[in-house]
């Protein structure tokens, strides 16, 4: 059940609106030359902490299809019903959305690095710090993605809980402290599943 | 544990309101039972309660493996509904047969009137292999030949040793013990 739900969850992601993120993270990496100016030395040293920001606000764009729809259609009671728990229906859902995020924001980067004038070591160490850190960051968007589900104006709350929640590991990403941005993403990949169960019963009506 | 579902002096409260307190109840194999009573009485909460999806105020709640349809569809929009079914049961096909939306397997569920979506909700629980079926307003939205498949499914699950507890203030088809809360 637990690999019906990743493909299913893989497939919707890829059939609806996958490519939105994406286009949102290049678009602000896109506003950047244009903020700051041409000048291309500054514009590298600032590339990487720009492309975080770009990529925190673009993991914010999926939140509310993460959980609500499944919440409000009962999937997510039918999965209760087929004793599935809700640990790994969230376990689940985190793999599924790294899957249809990250490999794309990854590929993104590339042409993003190119209008930062980064260089190829730089590119080399965004693409690392994201690779370690975009698994945490999917299963922080999925919790706040099940605490904020069925709330009035989810979005904007979702926003408000999930970039505080993000500068550890933007601060250490940016660092190139690669073993202590690994610690974060993993607590916050270990942590998530739990809390997201808990907000998912805690919903229920 | 013979019976399939059991209560045992369950209150429940929703929204701060008590919905009913002290209810037995037992369900054994082969036993149907409709729960009656006015709107809000909570008997849609009592399924949910059965279901394992709420938790009772006091008392005890026993369940075997349940399946349950309620209001709520669970099925991808856009898949084809016998794609969409097979995701939660392996093999759907007799089961929709017997409910008459065989031959809309290829269709997609954002295209099923909600009759046909009712039947397909219907589908799923009949297909789970559950032995104790919940079932919420069953009747709603379904025509005439479609009460009398979901009857004659009944009679056969109830034939097979399972048990169905239904929530509807019409009545059903078959024979059915009868719970009334009071609101």
């Amino acid at each position: 059940m637990i690999g019906a739900l990743i493909v299913r969850d893989v497939r919707r992601g890829f059939t609806g609106a996958a490519w939105l993120p994406i286009a949102f993270f290049l678009l602000v990496a896109t506003l950047v030359p244009f903020a700051i100016g041409p000048d291309a030395r500054l514009l590298s040293r600032i590339g990487p902490g720009a492309l975080w920001i770009a990529a925190l606000t673009a993991a914010l764009l999926p939140i509310e299809r993460l959980i609500e729809p499944d919440r409000v259609d009962g999937v997510l009671d039918q999965l209760a019903l087929h004793d599935v728990a809700e640990e790994s229906v969230a376990v689940a859902k985190i793999v599924a959305h790294w899957l249809t995020f990250a490999p794309l924001l990854l590929i993104a980067t590339v042409p993003a690095s190119a209008l930062l004038a980064m260089d190829g070591m730089s590119l080399a160490r965004t693409e690392l710090a994201l690779a370690i850190g975009t698994p945490g960051l999917a299963a922080l968007a999925l919790a706040v993605a099940a605490v904020t589900a069925g709330l009035p104006r989810a979005g904007a709350m979702a926003g408000l809980l999930l970039l505080p929640l993000a500068v550890p590991l933007l601060i250490f990403a940016v660092a190139n402290a690669v073993l202590l941005e690994a610690a974060i993403s993993l607590l916050l990949t270990a942590g998530a599943p739990f809390v997201a169960a808990v907000a998912i019963r805690a919903a229920r009506t | 544990m013979t019976g399939l579902l059991r209560f045992g002096g369950v209150a429940l409260r929703r929204g701060g309101r008590l919905l009913f307190e002290n209810l037995d109840l037992e369900l054994g194999p082969g036993e149907a039972l409709q729960v009656a009573g006015p709107n809000g009485s909570g008997k849609s909460s009592l399924l949910r309660l059965a279901a394992g999806l709420l938790d009772a105020e006091l008392g005890r709640v026993e369940r075997s493996r349940a399946a349950l349809a309620d209001d709520s569809l669970a099925l991808d929009r856009e898949l084809p509904l016998g794609r969409a079914l097979r995701f939660w049961c392996g093999s759907p096909e007799a089961t929709m047969d017997s409910l008459g939306i065989g031959f809309l397997r290829e269709v997609p569920v954002r295209f099923l009137s909600s009759g046909q979506r009712k039947r397909a909700t219907l589908a799923r629980v009949a297909a789970s292999g559950a032995p104790l079926w919940l079932l919420d307003e069953p009747l709603n939205a379904l025509d005439a030949d479609g009460s009398e498949r979901l009857g004659s499914l009944i009679a056969e699950h109830l034939h097979d040793g399972g048990a169905v507890l239904a929530a509807s203030h019409q009545s059903l088809p078959g024979n059915w013990r009868w719970l009334e809360l009071r609101g």
